[in-house]
């Protein structure tokens, strides 16, 4: 007799014991359970706001904002402009500190984080001196003593320090000749653009043929040349010709100050130097991690090939430095943005200043300012992270 | 299960944090109606003080806050508790001061906030009384050699954010067709230090401000008021809108202590006044007629005010007028009856 051996499936769970179904059920509960949460206190504070009689809601961006900002990279006046431009122009103020702090802040902490391992004992000192002072004093002090103790002496502006070349120095800042240009001005920038243009190929042609045959080219000194040699020298011609694209309007003293030229404020400048020096500390002990995690086997094979110390360390070092140094140098670059916040404490009007306080303040509507400032660090952050990680990833190793 | 479990408490944190903020949310909403009984309930008063403007609120050498402003938050508790030392004092920035109010973490704002009508109707605020009438203006250098607040062309101008001398600043230069820079600290004393350092050409605030902060200068005698005062700053006590129980006993506490002054009631005499026949200074000190009930405080709730903290007139002299540094003179806020704006309502 044959016997049929049913296929029996496994025995039939309960519906309700799949733990497949189990997770979608609680992760869908805590969805809502969150989101009720939301709109409970988003009701309740609309709620209670309007028992209060505060006003609410994004409508105050469109009025008269009535005060004056000390900097301002768009055009702004008490009388005309809103308090939604008075928010552009806090978020550009912060932009441009940031901006300019990571730059400055990145070839500060590259030069003191290789020195800390240089070889000369006074360089390795100073160095360390120099992280171990910056990283262990908080950054508000820092600020203030750059504010207070190192820009607030300058003298006044009757008795302005003249540095040549139409600067100006004194206790409302630096200020400059500023660049008038007349209509045949363009003809420079299109000198700069020609001179870009030619160092890529130059610098494409350069490399190949370096690859190719081994001959070395003066790179650096061909792009400086293209770069800046080539405006410069059109300028001259076309001052010698007679045609002035480029006159300079001259700070002139005023009744109270220097009037005419640029101005850089103290406050901007007291902030940038704050940020600069202090992330440049941290900086310095990440690049310093990055380097020393490149195996000393690296160095000694490069040495052994015939490369001189300052070409090891550009082509074989800090290539692969790169990839342990990115990632914190991105929380770095973060922590540069979000420390400028710290410029309420030194008058300089950054979005916090501006728009938490003075725009704050004048409409009383806290909760969409915070929201709105929230919002924009939030943002600022994650494009800078986002930024990062795409350079992360094409300076991460390749498997093959 | 094991997994199962810890979603199980999750789930239950979850929920109980979810109830905890609900609840809290509301509780806030439903404070807002009663601060007479939160602040009984307490045991003090808290209230959003100036972060040191000398005469107005300023703590001094032993800690203890003296002023103006400060005068007024020891009256109101003096009226309650019986004791003005039962006033715990915050001091708020400008650009902090109405949000602090809002969010109730203040009871009252006495800190030489100016009235206007966008705070009174925008802010959830309230301001009661005016127990200071006041107007912006302008300190320099006596080295600048301006005489004028029309010759501040071109000037840079240290201020304060947040305030309504940010706003009169701007609209004022507008007006004369004047360029001026102005740079924008938090505090008071931020603001003072950077124009004391010689960052800005001219300091403004209101009147009575630039002459408490001149006494703070390295050396005052070297910086003069000009005589331009450009904008009108009633200040008084604020209070959160909706609770009008709290926004009676602030206005009463201040008339009474005008009421006070005119009657001549002073901390000196109250006690013998209280025998006395006229039937205003009865009504006042509470031995006739329980208008101290009405407003559910006790019946000589003025008798303390007067007891321990002084009339108007009292607070005045001590703390900005002759008996201070700062001699102000009592111009508009002498009494209604001495040419003044200072004007009690009538107890009745």
């Amino acid at each position: 007799m044959q016997t049929v051996v049913s296929q029996t499936s496994p025995p039939k769970k309960s519906f309700l014991y799949d733990p497949k179904v189990r997770g979608i059920f609680y992760q869908v509960l805590l969805i809502v359970v969150v989101g009720y949460l939301f709109y409970v206190a988003a009701t309740n504070a609309v709620e209670n706001l309007q028992r209060a009689r505060i006003a609410s809601g994004f409508g105050f961006l469109n009025n008269t904002a009535g005060f004056d900002i000390s900097q301002t990279l768009i055009q702004f006046s008490a009388a005309g402009s809103t308090y939604g431009e008075a928010f552009i122009v806090g978020l550009l103020n912060t932009l441009i500190v940031s901006a300019i702090g990571i730059f400055f802040t990145t070839i500060l902490g590259f030069i003191i984080g290789i020195a800390r391992l240089s070889k000369n004992w006074m360089v390795a000192k100073v160095a360390m001196v120099y992280v171990e002072v910056l990283r262990n004093i908080p950054l508000l002090v820092q600020l203030l003593f750059w504010y207070i103790a190192v820009l607030g002496p300058l003298p006044q502006p009757r008795n302005s320090l003249e540095m040549g070349a139409g600067f100006f120095l004194n206790s409302r800042g630096l200020f400059m000749a500023r660049p008038i240009f007349a209509a045949d001005a363009w003809v420079i920038p299109a000198a700069l653009l020609i001179g870009l243009v030619g160092t890529f190929i130059y610098r494409r042609w350069a490399r190949v043929r370096q690859e190719r045959t081994g001959q070395q080219y003066p790179v650096g000194l061909v792009t400086l040349g293209l770069v800046l040699g080539l405006p410069v020298l059109t300028w001259v011609v076309l001052a010698l010709v007679g045609a002035n694209p480029i006159t300079f309007e001259i700070p002139k003293r005023g009744t109270f100050n220097l009037t005419g030229g640029m101005q850089i404020l103290p406050e901007f400048v007291a902030l940038l130097l704050g940020l600069t020096t202090y992330t440049a500390a941290f900086i310095a002990e990440v690049v310093r991690a990055g380097i020393l995690a490149v195996s000393k086997g690296q160095t000694e094979a490069a040495g052994s090939l015939g490369l001189k110390p300052g070409q090891i360390l550009r082509l074989v070092v800090i290539p692969q430095a790169m990839r342990v140094i990115i990632p914190p140098l991105t929380s770095q670059y973060l922590n540069l943005t979000k420390n400028s916040s710290l410029a309420v404490a030194i008058g300089y009007p950054d979005l916090v200043q501006v728009f938490m306080g003075t725009v704050l303040n004048q409409t009383g509507q806290a909760i969409e300012v915070v929201i709105i400032t929230m919002g924009v660090y939030l943002t600022i952050s994650l494009v800078t992270s986002a930024l990062m990680n795409i350079y992360n990833r094409r300076v991460a190793i390749v498997e093959r | 299960m094991e997994l199962l479990g810890e979603q199980t408490n999750m789930k239950k944190a979850l929920v109980s944090i979810a109830f905890g903020l609900t609840a809290s949310l509301l509780a806030t909403g439903a404070s807002a109606q009663a601060t007479l009984n939160s602040v009984k309930q307490k045991g003090f008063l808290t209230c959003g003080s100036n972060t040191g403007l000398a005469g107005f609120g300023l703590p001094d050498a032993q800690g203890n806050w003296t002023g103006l402003d400060v005068d007024l938050c020891r009256a109101i508790a003096a009226a309650i508790f019986d004791d003005p030392s039962k006033v715990r004092f915050i001091p708020l920035a400008a650009k902090d001061r109405f949000t602090a109010l809002q969010s109730g973490e203040v009871d009252v704002l006495s800190r030489n906030s100016t009235k206007t009508m966008s705070r009174d109707t925008q802010l959830g605020l309230d301001f009661p009384v005016i127990n200071y009438f006041d107007g912006q203006g302008f300190m320099v250098r006596k080295k600048l050699g301006v005489s004028s607040a029309k010759e501040l062309n071109g000037a840079s101008i240290c201020t304060q954010q947040g305030t309504t001398t940010e706003l009169n600043l701007a609209d004022y230069f507008r007006a004369n067709n004047m360029k001026y820079e102005v740079v924008a600290f938090a505090t008071s004393d931020e603001t003072f230090k950077a124009y004391d350092s010689g960052r800005c050409d001219a300091f403004t605030t209101d009147a009575s401000g630039l002459y408490a902060e001149r006494l703070r200068a390295s050396a005052p005698d070297d910086h003069i008021v000009l005589p331009e005062i450009i904008s009108k700053e009633p200040l008084g006590p604020a209070v959160r809108h909706g609770d009008n129980q709290w926004g009676d006993i602030v206005a009463w506490v201040h008339n009474a202590m005008l009421d006070a002054e005119e009657l001549g009631v002073t901390k000196a005499n109250v006690d013998q006044m209280k025998n006395s026949d006229n039937p205003e200074i009865k009504r006042l000190l509470g031995t006739e007629g329980k208008f101290g009930e009405a407003i559910g405080l006790t019946n000589d709730w003025a008798y303390r005010v007067i007891k321990h903290v002084g009339n108007y007139g009292e607070s005045f002299e001590k703390n900005v007028g002759e008996g201070s540094r700062l001699k102000i003179k009592r111009g508009q806020n002498a009494l209604w009856t001495k040419g003044g704006l200072q004007y009690g309502m009538p107890i009745r």
